[in-house]
């Protein structure tokens, strides 16, 4: 055995690239880790500026800022750059960081090709962002790019078309890569059902993933297809039909809206339990949940098509699914609550972030309820009620927890405590903007506001105003995490001990902090 | 001391609750607009048993976690518990959540049924989504129109005062009377629309070759205003529709009027008009069809050609006229339902206005001829 | 929960490495060159193949590292069973990608052109005139008449090639298991073989629809299904049959065990997929 190890260590310890070659070439989990989260954190100011512009374009009626054209393509390039370059890779970064540190594996299954995934990211996400630059500007028919309107769109959209196959073929290689840790790489006793809840939600959104993204592949090929090369998948003339494209799309966009929550409940797994003082409640009932709202989240995809005109057997059909969506979901809130229940509780800025992820997540949960109900979504399709319910889930809720996870891992990415004064800036200063911003869209949505719009009526003026005030506080606030961070990575700040968590029990608090480069070569046995 | 904690969960409550914006800000609509129509008050009652549901899991869910964060707190001295399993709760709060669901669904199903229910309408009306406005045909009536914002580009760019109706009003309202059942036809003329008027309950994206259908009664006369509802290109907020309610009578006599209308601009096809009589009929026919795109300037810009110094404007007259009458490569769009005399004059303002100045006159009888041509 | 022990692990990863970053590198601008020469570059048609080459270049710099680390015995029996579970899941990302194509056929025979060419379910109006939804129907507009490809033709023996060539490949395997080379580079050889007849046959079958039948890529939602699905099914047996002779060569070169030979295994599993696929295809597109 000896020999092996010997043989492991030279290929791996032999001299570590400087420089940029070391970020070009890595095949370390952490280095990827943290490229993941710092390339997605960037995506998310490139995305949260164009929020802004929306936002101050909609602070008054009448035209100020932007074109519409021009407004259309910053909601577009918003909601996948949100979607597919700032959350979804977020999520992809905390796996990498800490999925083989909490199941004691030296590094991920496929080290080189876990590389290749994040290359390819920034291959894809700059597609996207250079797509603004091409004659006739970005896409601008929403981030659900419906045809006809996406194939009269210009060059913007093919760029966009191949970004979404490179950032598919991303997606699905660093999920294979992350099956294929939890499956086969844990230590000797960890066993599937003591593994971290992280591990299992991760493990499960990467089943969607892999599920799902080859369908939205094979819906933008034909999309493609039909704008360059004369075919009729979405043409009513050639026989072909646009609510086609929508099945397709929403069949991967419902499962696709399940892989941004699954990583941030798993995170708030973590972090309720050790901040409770308490042990995670209903595990076991937690992983059947997570695995039912996976599966579920197949059937379902309807509901956002509730006005195209599906027969009432459809229309019942699919509210009835997505309603029972909410019971696994409950499940989990349920067991949340259990957690902390007679815990001793303390509140610092992880515990904030995941006690405002539960109560907003579960407002958002409620909306969705509510527009699951097809009746009444025919009255809010496609209004601000809508945008509010997604952002309370998104924002709120995928968002927050990566907060959440975020602030709690710091010490031990960085060796370094942050400022527990500024990170509670951070949580009240987010949370109240950002209530200010999306509480009222629901009024604006219910009042019959149309989304995608540069320019309203007057009677929508006052919300308006209250929700761009809102979302410059919001994007301002997200400096403060900015500031942390860089003092941390600067090494200001009290130094970190191993485990700076009084009752955190998972492995990598078993490690120095900061976590070095290589940990658990050799496998520690769980008992 | 049991007693003490149960208050401060109350009171952390009643807080809440004051703070609740429904019962501050009255004055502002902060609800579904006034339903006027039998599905629109379903939906609305429906959607408040349901959002009344919602709140009361949500001052459970809530209340549990704000007591737990104040009494479990560890400044308070309090010492974890360790249990971490019960079948029991797991069990009991699976089935309530599905039991309350099974609750919501039964009047939720009624409202869909009555909502789909299409038949036995009183009259049809078909409408037609355009990039962007909307067409509307009494199908029984042989009447027809377009309906296009009337806000003016002065309100929409801050150099006017907004009109109080800004963005919701329109040049032709659609007219129906009050207390019928109207069935609804949709469709497309080029990408998806969604035709959307709240209070009356009705919302149904028109699909580019497929027909749709939903129904409406409005119960009281009045006028309605909605917008389209589903992402259709630059001026997607520049498309209300404006439904204008009145007594049967009323209607009777606006479907006349409307006949007489439309037989006085039925013109005779073999008329020849004059150029300066073609221009000025012309421009009107381009403003309101084609500056959407190609700008008043005929400039046009982001991927629509310009109409000034186009070599198809200053070229052989056929091609122009097939352009017109069958669109080209799905970008921009047939226009073989304007008249021909609207077509002559159109194309005659193009070829004479800006920079171009072929001098030449197109008469509604060679668009009725290259209709035939084309098989139109 | 716990503790940490000393247990000694085997698991090899790999150092640093630039494959990957030109792979990415490659993709982005394959990316960028097919987008622009299909708006019309000129320039375009050169990035799209500089992209490619590189794609070639890092495949073949990349798989030949792996499987050096290979034959170095760098891969201990948990690795094996790594890239087991991969080409699984890869695999079954693969039958997600066919099962959209799938889904949209049926959708089209089942909503879609009953929908286009019903005339009473909204009474008065019908959009497309006369038009009868019949499969295969190049939809309402679709004037030009083509011909429906028949199944009993090439495409019958083309289902039998692949089937034979499942049957070869399996006996190729055995000669692997039993340590018997010249079976393996025959069956090997073989299957590639047939792999090869079955893309003669097909690019015979398009080229006869193109120039008999009026059959194209642009006849409405039948030319479009039909070239894609089968179209994709082509190049996933042009893969196939690159890796099959990929591990034909190495076989040759002794590079495999009775107990160590994955990546004919691999090659194997994704043959049977393209096979499955195809038979899949033969009954909906074809038969049905
Ligand atoms: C993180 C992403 C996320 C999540 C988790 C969800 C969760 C849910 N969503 Fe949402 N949704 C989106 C992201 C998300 N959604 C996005 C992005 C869109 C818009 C896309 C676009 O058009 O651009 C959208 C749109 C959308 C629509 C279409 C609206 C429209 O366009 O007309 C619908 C309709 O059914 C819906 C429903 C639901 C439901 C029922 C849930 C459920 O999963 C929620 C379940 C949770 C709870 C219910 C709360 C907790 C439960 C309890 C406390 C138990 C007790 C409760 C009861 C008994 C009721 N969503
Ligand atoms: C998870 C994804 C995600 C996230 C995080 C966000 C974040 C935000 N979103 Fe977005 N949003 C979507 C996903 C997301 N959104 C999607 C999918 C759509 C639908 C798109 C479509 O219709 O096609 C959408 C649409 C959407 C709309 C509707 C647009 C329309 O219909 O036309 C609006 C409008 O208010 C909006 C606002 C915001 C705001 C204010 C934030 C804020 O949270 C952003 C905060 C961040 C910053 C502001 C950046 C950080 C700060 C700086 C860079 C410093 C500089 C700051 C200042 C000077 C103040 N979003
Ligand atoms: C929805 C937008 C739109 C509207 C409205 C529109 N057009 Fe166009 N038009 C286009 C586009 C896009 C093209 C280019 C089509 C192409 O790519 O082949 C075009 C091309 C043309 C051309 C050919 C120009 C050339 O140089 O090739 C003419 C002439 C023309 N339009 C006239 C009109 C007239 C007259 C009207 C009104 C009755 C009109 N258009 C309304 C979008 C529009
Ligand atoms: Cu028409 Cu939006
Ligand atoms: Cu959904």
């Amino acid at each position: 055995m000896s020999a092996v190890s010997d043989l492991h260590h030279d290929d791996h310890h032999h001299d570590q690239p400087k420089g940029l070659t070391r970020w070009l070439t890595t095949t370390n989990h952490k280095d990827i880790g943290s490229m993941y989260l710092i390339f997605s954190f960037l995506m998310f100011l490139v995305g949260g500026v164009m929020a802004l512009t929306i936002r101050a374009e909609l602070f008054q009626p009448g035209l100020q800022f932007v074109k519409p054209e021009f407004f259309n393509q910053m909601t577009t390039l918003h909601g996948l750059i949100m979607v597919f370059g700032a959350i979804m890779p977020a999520a992809v970064g905390f796996a990498n960081w800490m999925i083989p540190m909490l199941i004691g594996a030296s590094d991920m299954a496929f080290a080189r090709m876990n590389n290749w995934s994040f290359w390819l990211l920034v291959a894809g996400a700059s597609l996207l962002v250079m797509s603004l630059f091409m004659p006739g500007g970005a896409p601008a028919a929403g981030w659900t790019f419906y045809p006809p309107l996406s194939v009269q769109g210009g060059m913007g959209v093919d760029f966009m078309i191949l970004s979404v196959h490179i950032l598919g073929i991303s997606s699905i290689m660093g999920s294979i890569n992350i099956i294929v840790t939890v499956l086969n790489m844990r230590a000797p006793g960890m066993t599937l059902m003591k593994m971290p809840m992280f591990c299992w939600t991760w493990l499960i959104t990467a089943y969607l993933l892999i599920a799902v993204l080859p369908v939205l592949a094979g819906c933008v090929t034909m999309l493609l297809m039909d704008r360059h090369f004369g075919t009729s998948f979405f043409n009513a003339a050639g026989g072909g039909d646009p609510v086609m494209f929508q099945h397709i799309f929403w069949f991967f966009g419902h499962p696709e809206v399940y892989i941004i929550i699954l990583p941030a409940f798993g995170i708030i797994s973590q972090v309720l339990p050790v901040f409770s003082r308490k042990p995670l409640f209903g595990y076991h009932s937690m992983v059947y949940a997570t695995g039912g709202i996976a599966s579920m989240s197949f059937m379902v995809w309807a509901h956002h098509m509730f006005d195209t005109g599906m027969p009432a057997i459809g229309q019942l059909y699919f509210m009835y699914a997505t309603m029972l969506i909410a019971v696994p979901t409950g499940v989990k809130v349920f067991n949340w609550l259990a957690t902390m229940w007679r815990g001793a509780i303390t509140f610092e800025t992880p515990m904030l972030f995941a006690i405002g992820f539960l109560i907003l997540f579960t407002l958002g949960g409620f909306t969705g309820l509510i527009l699951s109900v097809a009746a009444v979504d025919i009255q809010l399709h496609d209004t601000y009620y809508v945008v509010a319910h997604f952002h309370y889930v998104m924002v709120a809720g995928a968002l927050f927890s990566f907060f959440s996870g975020a602030y709690y891992w710091l010490p031990k990415w960085t060796g370094r405590m942050y400022s527990e004064t500024l990170g509670k800036v951070h949580f009240w200063a987010s949370m109240i903007f950002f209530n200010l911003t999306f509480f009222v869209q629901h009024f604006l949505g219910l009042a019959g506001m149309p989304r995608r719009i540069p320019d309203y009526p007057l009677q929508f003026a006052d919300f308006n105003m209250i929700s761009s005030i809102g979302a410059f506080g919001f994007g301002l606030s997200q400096l403060i995490f900015v500031w942390v961070v860089i003092r941390c990575l600067q090494g200001k700040g009290k130094a970190a001990p191993a485990s700076p968590w009084e009752s955190a029990e998972t492995l990598e608090w078993t490690v120095p902090s900061p976590a070095p480069h290589h940990t658990f070569e050799v496998a520690p046995i769980v008992k | 001391m049991r007693q003490n904690r149960g208050w401060g969960g109350k009171g952390l409550l009643a807080s809440a609750l004051a703070l609740c914006p429904w019962l501050a800000w009255a004055e502002y609509a902060t609800n579904f607009q006034t339903p006027q129509s039998p599905i629109a008050r379903q939906i609305y009652d429906l959607h408040m048993i349901i959002l009344y549901i919602c709140v009361a899991i949500c001052v459970v869910v809530f209340g549990v976690l704000f007591y737990s964060l104040y009494a479990h707190r560890k400044s308070r001295g309090v010492k974890a518990a360790q249990f971490h399993e019960s079948l029991t709760v797991e069990v009991i709060w699976t089935i309530i959540p599905f039991i309350i669901l099974v609750l919501m669904a039964i009047p939720a199903t009624k409202t869909i049924l009555d909502m789909k229910d299409t038949s036995r309408p009183d009259m049809t009306i078909k409408v037609t989504g355009y990039q962007w406005k909307w067409h509307y045909e009494y199908i029984n009536e042989e009447i027809g129109f377009f309906s296009t914002l009337k806000t003016t580009l002065a309100e929409i760019e801050n150099r006017a005062q907004k009109q109080e109706r800004y963005l919701l009003d329109v040049d032709n309202p659609l007219v129906v009377p009050v207390g019928k059942k109207v069935r609804v036809l949709l469709t497309a003329n080029d990408v998806i629309h969604a035709w959307f008027v709240p209070a009356l309950g009705v919302k149904q994206s028109t699909i580019p070759g497929f027909i749709r259908d939903t129904w409406f009664l409005a119960e009281k006369e009045g006028i309605y205003r909605g917008q389209c509802a589903e992402l259709c290109g630059k001026d997607h907020a520049y498309m209300p529709i404006v439904v204008k309610v009145v007594s049967n009578t009323e209607y009777t006599a606006w479907i006349a009027d409307q006949r007489k209308k439309l037989a006085a601009q039925q013109d005779d096809p073999n008329k020849v008009f004059a150029k300066e009589e073609l221009i000025t009929r012309g421009e009107k026919v381009y403003t309101a069809n084609c500056a959407a795109c190609h700008q008043a300037n005929g400039k046009g810009g982001n991927g629509i050609p310009a109409l000034d110094g186009s070599p198809v404007v200053r070229g052989a007259k056929a091609e122009q006229q097939t352009v017109l009458l069958k669109g080209r490569n799905g970008k921009m769009p047939a226009w073989a339902q304007l008249s021909n005399a609207d077509l002559a004059a159109v194309m005659t303002y193009t070829r004479n206005s800006w920079g171009n100045s072929t001098g030449e006159v197109i008469q509604p009888k060679e668009f009725q001829e290259h209709r035939k041509t084309l098989g139109l | 929960m716990a503790k940490v022990q000393a247990s000694p692990s085997s698991y090899y990863v790999p150092g640093p490495s630039y494959w990957p970053i030109q792979g990415s590198l490659a993709l982005f601008l394959f990316a960028l060159g097919s987008v622009t020469s299909m708006n019309d570059y000129p320039w375009g048609k050169f990035v799209m193949f500089a992209g490619l080459a590189l794609i070639f270049h890092m495949m073949w710099g990349w798989f030949s590292e792996v499987i050096r680390e290979s034959l170095d015995g760098k891969y201990s029996k948990r690795i094996d069973i790594s890239f087991r579970w991969s080409m699984a899941w890869f695999i079954f990302s693969e039958v997600m990608f066919f099962a959209a194509f799938f889904g949209s056929l049926l959708y089209v025979r089942w909503i879609t052109l009953p929908a286009l060419s019903t005339f009473d379910q909204h009474a008065f109006q019908n959009l497309w005139g006369a038009f009868g939804g019949v499969w295969p129907s190049a939809g309402p507009i679709g004037s030009e008449r083509f011909a429906p490809m028949e199944a009993w033709g090439l495409p019958a023996l083309n289902t039998l090639i692949l089937m034979v060539s499942g049957l070869t490949l399996t006996w190729a395997h055995w000669g692997i298991v039993q340590g018997k080379k010249t079976r393996t580079v025959v069956g090997l050889a073989l299957t590639v073989a047939l792999g090869a007849t079955f893309l003669y046959c097909q690019a015979t079958e398009y080229m006869h629809a193109y120039s008999h039948m009026n059959l194209k890529l642009t006849s409405g939602i039948y030319g479009s299904l039909f070239y894609i699905m089968t179209g994709f099914h082509g190049l996933h047996v042009t893969i196939g049959a690159i890796f099959l002779l990929v591990m034909l060569v190495r076989a040759m070169k002794n590079h495999f065990t009775p107990q160590h030979h994955f990546a004919f295994e691999a090659a194997a599993w994704y043959w049977h997929f393209v096979d499955v696929v195809w038979i899949l295809l033969f009954i909906v597109v074809y038969v049905l």
